[in-house]
């Protein structure tokens, strides 16, 4: 039984009605077509206006949900080959971290994932997709051979977050997403990072210095769970909704912001409505991104890297005239 | 590339203060650290730790340090400045950059005035040039005021700038992390100054320019994941609360209660994540001397 969200329910009632049409129909030998005519084009048009006009928390529960397609589902339909390489050499294989050697229309690359489970017993596996510090370090691993060899790297960000527990704190799980961020921005190939679900915070991040970062129209990328926002700011996390929309994390705000590079499109309602569909559209994007980005010369591509990062961030010089405007400002509120 | 930015540079006057004992209330006068702990008159506080009740003078004239227990507590950007920089050697830079709001987040703007006028600084982090026993450096210092030295696009792109001028200045890099992490109310923008920081250091690194990464009491979230944990060399200061995911936060989502000690300097040095743990008092000596020993570094690098 697929998961059906609130919003999506008035399209599932028509639907049923269809399907109930269609049944009386046949059982009764009663010609209902034109009806059932009607009534499809009513729910095409339902599901563009609410799947083309969904909220920002309405994507939080697609891009969560259990349906969701994660990595190991776009695998065999993105690459013609992918040999998994696991661990860190350190600890442990973190299996919320998958990465290998994959062929992409032709071309060895190199590609790191973080995989959500599907269901509960998978999830416990995979830490419901919250890397532990040894995930990152067989990532920086992985990606550290693919500048080695001069193998483009292609990743996929897909986490509720980095872990947090006891054990992720002992083994320095800050310090393990830093380097990684430190080494993405220093390689010499080419490097594209596709939110294909959660982004979440720091643990996502880790995976997404990309020449080129994708998002998926229906994924979210953002420095804190809505509902950790959420209680943070009215100590309530019931108000996610809120919270969602403030933090502006969907792929159009982060296009916007100059984050996102391109957004790539969905079948309306999700991923989860049709796989294939969805990883042709990725496959088309990231292989229009990296003919372009192969044509950079090393040196060229390490530092637009650099540059996309660094124009990120707004902010203001202010002269000593707009200070003390502000400090005005301040004795007024006093008063 | 930077000479614009060298005009805006504004000096700060630091107060000259017999060497035997620097105290950051030689430069921050005007704005003591409340504490918690904080009895109704404001001339005694009680440490967290002994329960000593201190003289406040005393505890700023002994570098916010309680004189039973050593106990650390928290203490301005100024008053770091003032112990650890060489009389008047500090010039100050980028210090009226501001944030704009980007997200048009709710209650973002009357909490930047709040931070404002308890730090009375413009933003999380103060940077610049000074000396360190006639050594020149490049210094940041979060400051906890402000909104718990945060990361936002300004504190990201004045860590961007310090370390890049750095590098045009062939100078090495200390930076003073108190912070709760990236700044929730930029959202994306914060997140990634995580990696904007991380990749300037990633320059140092290839110039080789010496960091040391000072780690105080808090450092989380976002800051611990990118330039508090990058540097050639890590130093904490004594009991200081370091760490990814905060107590709170783990019990809430994990249910799981750490141990005590956890996430201290001492658990993080013990678990081989930390060099040392230096003392306020010692901080300016163990730097000036680590300093002193990586000059022969910058003239390797120039000859590679």
């Amino acid at each position: 039984m697929l998961q059906l969200f609130d919003f999506e329910k008035p399209i599932a009632e028509l639907e049923q009605k269809i399907t109930e049409l269609q049944k009386f129909s046949a059982d009764k030998g009663i010609d209902l077509s034109q009806e059932v005519i009607v009534l499809e084009k009513k729910v095409a048009l339902l599901k563009k206006e609410i799947y083309g006009n969904l909220e920002p928390w309405q994507k939080v529960q697609i891009a969560r949900h259990s349906e969701r397609p994660n990595f190991y589902d776009y695998v065999p339909l993105l690459f013609e080959d992918f040999i998994e390489l696991k661990g860190d050499r350190l600890y442990a294989d973190d299996r919320s971290i998958a990465g290998g050697i994959a062929l992409f229309h032709g071309t060895p690359v190199t590609v790191v994932a973080q995989v959500k489970g599907k269901g509960t017993k998978e999830n416990i596996k995979r830490n419901f997709g919250m890397p532990h510090p040894e995930g990152y370090r067989k990532a920086l691993r992985l990606m550290d051979q693919a500048e080695k060899f001069g193998r483009p790297i292609l990743t996929f960000v897909d986490t509720p977050g980095a872990a947090c527990d006891l054990g992720a704190e002992e083994r320095g799980q800050g310090e393990a997403i830093a380097r990684c961020l430190m080494a993405m921005a220093g390689y010499h190939v080419p490097i594209i990072s596709t939110v294909i679900g959660e982004g979440g915070s720091g643990g996502a991040l880790a995976l997404g210095v990309g020449n080129a970062v994708l998002m998926l129209e229906n994924s979210f990328y953002s420095v804190i769970a809505p509902e950790s926002c959420a209680s943070i700011l009215w100590k309530d996390t019931t108000k996610a909704k809120e919270a969602a929309d403030a933090l502006k994390f969907t792929a159009q705000d982060l296009l916007r912001l100059g984050v996102a590079d391109e957004i790539v499109r969905e079948p309306l309602g999700g991923a989860h409505k049709n796989l294939r569909q969805t990883a042709e559209e990725i496959s088309q994007v990231i292989s229009k991104y990296l003919v372009r980005l192969r044509s950079e010369a090393p040196e060229v591509l390490r530092e637009k890297r650099y540059q996309k990062l660094r124009a990120i961030g707004v902010y203001q010089e202010t002269s000593e005239k707009s200070l003390e405007i502000l400090e005005k400002g301040l004795t007024k509120q006093e008063n | 590339m930077f000479k614009d930015i060298f005009k805006k540079t504004k000096y700060v006057t630091i107060q000259p203060a017999a060497v035997q004992k620097r105290s950051p209330s030689d430069v921050a006068p005007a704005q003591p650290i409340p504490s918690k702990k904080e009895l109704p008159d404001s001339l005694w506080v009680k440490c967290p730790k002994c329960g000593e009740v201190l003289f406040n003078k005393d505890l700023e004239e002994n570098a916010r340090v309680c004189t039973k227990c050593e106990h650390h507590f928290r203490i301005s950007a100024r008053g770091r400045l003032a112990l650890l920089a060489d009389e008047n050697s500090f010039e100050e830079w980028d210090s009226a950059l501001v944030t704009l709001d980007p997200l048009g987040f709710p209650g973002y703007e009357g909490k930047l005035l709040e931070a404002h006028e308890k730090s009375g600084m413009t933003e999380g982090v103060l940077t610049g040039l000074a000396k360190i026993e006639e050594i020149p450096v490049v210094l940041a210092f979060n400051e906890a005021n402000f909104m718990m030295g945060s990361m936002g696009s300004v504190v990201g792109e004045k860590v961007v700038r310090a370390i890049e001028r750095a590098i045009d200045l062939s100078l090495p890099v200390v930076i003073f992390s108190t912070s709760g992490g990236a700044r929730m109310q930029e959202g994306i923008l914060s997140l990634y100054q995580m990696a904007k920081t991380s990749a300037a250091l990633g320059k140092l690194a290839e110039n080789h320019l010496l960091y040391i990464s000072v780690l105080t009491d808090p450092t989380f979230g976002g800051v611990t994941a990118s330039y508090a944990s990058l540097g050639d060399i890590l130093i904490a200061e004594p009991n200081a609360l370091i760490g990814f995911t905060g107590p709170r936060v783990i019990m809430q989502t994990m249910r799981q209660e750490l141990p005590a000690g956890a996430q201290t300097a001492e658990f993080n040095q013990e678990h081989g994540l930390i060099d040392i743990i230096v003392g306020r008092s010692q901080m300016r000596s163990v730097l000036a001397r680590l300093l002193r020993y990586h000059k022969e570094g910058v003239q390797y690098a120039a000859t590679v």
